[in-house]
């Protein structure tokens, strides 16, 4: 379609440069505070050009925030949390979509409705139950008198105890249960069509047969889509880590640190705000997740508007 | 419906075990607990909770912070929403006009969405800050006018505007793939009748976007309520006064700072009834999504 509309491509441009003006502002203000000197940073009014400070802040707050094994930590968390959601999302769409049993609609949502019940909103009780995984099971048994018949059995107290502080376990697997990609791989399941199911079938295939071979190489585009969006969520995750961790040193996550950097009277004690430092650390920070959005678009655009979420 | 099955064994129970089992100690468990905690109140020396009704929620509810802490959220849900959702369909109205050089604006506007909550606020509490930032402009025309810590509208102020620079991605994606689905013959039929650009944005393209409009409102105030614990801790801390001190945050704070352990149960049981009704909405808005494909 050919038009000539000179007058508004001029202004869609500068509608849309303004936009960007808008949005890239705070963080090249960020970023040039996070080239400069304490003293540069400290006097108003505000620099709009980078100093040659880059280098040496990034370095101080590295060190500053002990980011190498925080780095290390986040990886193994997200790199976990993707994994585990992609597996179960994958593994339970599939018991849903090919076998036949009942309850499968009771169970798709038992499994969707937790999407309304988002970890912020119950954060007291589920820390309460990272303090020990195995609370419900012997509450449970309380109740229902097992823990008693086995006492009166076999003479042992039941006393459960799976305590997830501090440890990579209790970061990565509440976070793990996925209702949007349990939804994702159950869409995407549902197109698969009826003879490919029967012909694997035909030739003496076993359901983990099929979904090993034949559904999990078609779904590489979902797995590649899911990924991006997990790995995001995950390497952003602040509140859940904030507390579950307190032994900062071993299980720390970079983002955390940046709740240590807020300069404030708590971290300055009156003196100057080191804001070249915390916007150093800043940008350290949100550069992974970044990178993989921009590399990733195709997948990572297509995995946020299938999930809806 | 599928016709070729495998028939349940072991298998599909081993496949569905691990999700249920978590979803059942870190969803449901939990879910029930706050519930618990919302209707009884510990006792102070050990020796169990005991049954106390609606008193939680009695106290809650006359607390005069809890109402302010309502009442900001309402101002921070409405607020950001406005202002990303409006900017976001401006910036994809134009960039779907895929002029040269519409993909590098598109991954500009893209690329925020990645950035963590709590990098937002401590970006925005440089950019806000009196002395050093943006705003230390105003403070050498007029010395302490622009105070963050000082003024509780100011303090709104920022974390409203830094929540809604963080959404603005997200709803520009929804908006751009919503206008990229519209029939291309639809656009040329209303330019063969002589409709230009900015007639085919009014008349044609914001009325097939309604459905889209509306799913994003209820996922915007739904996040908002949700999803503001980052942007508050490292921008304000909750502060001036509790001027910033929003529901999810408040939760947090009398839940763990003052191990008021029934009076978060409750403001829970509240937050969740609301993000529920949010929901339902949101699935009443889906279902009635227009295919204009």
């Amino acid at each position: 379609m050919i038009e000539r509309t000179p007058v508004l491509n001029f202004a869609t441009h500068a509608i849309l440069i303004f936009g960007l003006v808008i949005i890239l502002v705070p963080i090249w203000l960020a970023f040039v505070a996070a080239t400069q000197t304490l003293q540069a940073v400290n006097s108003a009014p505000v620099e709009f050009w980078p100093g040659d400070q880059l280098l040496v802040n990034l370095a101080e707050a590295w060190a500053l925030s002990d980011f190498g094994p925080k780095f290390v930590n986040t990886l193994i968390v997200a790199t976990g949390v993707v994994i585990g959601k992609i597996t179960l999302a994958c593994i339970t769409a599939f018991a849903l979509v090919f076998f036949n049993f009942r309850g499968r609609v009771l169970i798709f949502w038992m499994i969707f409705i937790t999407l309304m019940l988002p970890l912020e909103v119950r954060i007291v009780p589920t820390y309460a139950v990272a303090a020990n995984a195995l609370t419900p099971f012997q509450t449970i048994m309380d109740w229902t008198g097992i823990s008693w018949l086995i006492k009166a059995v076999s003479g042992v107290e039941v006393a459960l105890e799976w305590n997830l502080l501090n440890s990579y376990t209790g970061l990565i697997l509440p976070l793990v249960a996925t209702a949007t990609g349990t939804f994702l791989y159950r869409q995407f399941f549902l197109t698969i069509p009826d003879e490919l199911v029967e012909a694997a079938r035909m030739d003496g295939a076993g359901p983990l047969r099929f979904l090993w071979d034949i559904l999990i190489p078609l779904s590489k585009t979902n797995i590649a889509a899911l990924a991006t969006i997990m790995f995001v969520y995950a390497w952003n995750q602040y509140l859940w880590p904030l507390l579950v961790v307190t032994d900062r040193a071993n299980y720390g996550m970079v983002v955390v640190q940046l709740s240590d950097l807020v300069p404030d009277q708590l971290t300055t004690g009156g003196g100057t705000p080191t804001w070249h430092l915390a916007m150093a650390a800043t940008l350290v920070v949100m550069l992974p997740p970044i990178a993989i959005v921009i590399l990733m678009q195709r997948w990572f655009i297509r995995g946020l508007i299938n999930t809806d979420k | 419906m599928r016709r070729a099955y495998f028939k349940f064994s072991w298998i599909a129970a081993a496949l569905l075990a691990p999700q249920l089992l978590i979803v059942f100690v870190f969803f449901y468990w939990p879910s029930a607990q706050a519930l618990y905690w919302a209707f009884t109140l510990e006792q102070p020396w050990g020796g169990g909770n005991t049954w106390v009704g609606f008193d939680n929620f009695r106290q809650v509810l006359s607390d005069p912070y809890y109402w302010s802490s309502v009442r900001v959220s309402v101002i921070y849900a409405l607020a950001t929403t406005v202002l990303a959702m409006s900017m976001a369909l401006i910036l994809a109205m134009f960039v779907d006009r895929q002029l040269a050089g519409y993909k590098a604006y598109r991954v500009a506007i893209i690329w925020p969405y990645a950035v963590a909550a709590p990098a937002v606020g401590l970006a925005f509490q440089f950019v806000f800050n009196p002395g050093a930032g943006l705003f230390s402009y105003i403070n050498t025309i007029a010395p302490g006018w622009w105070d963050l810590s000082k003024y509780p509208w100011q303090a709104v102020t920022a974390i409203v505007i830094a929540g809604a620079w963080k959404q603005v991605a997200y709803s520009f994606i929804f908006f751009l793939a919503a206008l990229q689905s519209i029939p291309r013959s639809l656009t040329e039929a209303a330019a063969m009748d002589g409709a230009r650009p900015l007639r085919r944005m009014m008349d044609l393209q914001l009325p097939l976007l309604t459905p889209t409009f509306f799913f994003l409102l209820v996922i915007n105030i739904t996040d908002s309520f949700t999803d503001s614990f980052g942007i508050v801790d490292t921008l304000t801390g909750g502060g001036p006064f509790r001027a910033t001190d929003l529901m999810v945050y408040k939760i947090y704070a009398d839940g763990f700072r003052g191990f008021d352990y029934s009076g978060a149960a409750a403001q829970s049981i509240i937050l969740m009834l609301l993000v529920m009704a949010l929901t339902f909405v949101q699935f009443r808005y889906i279902e009635r999504r227009v295919h204009y494909t």
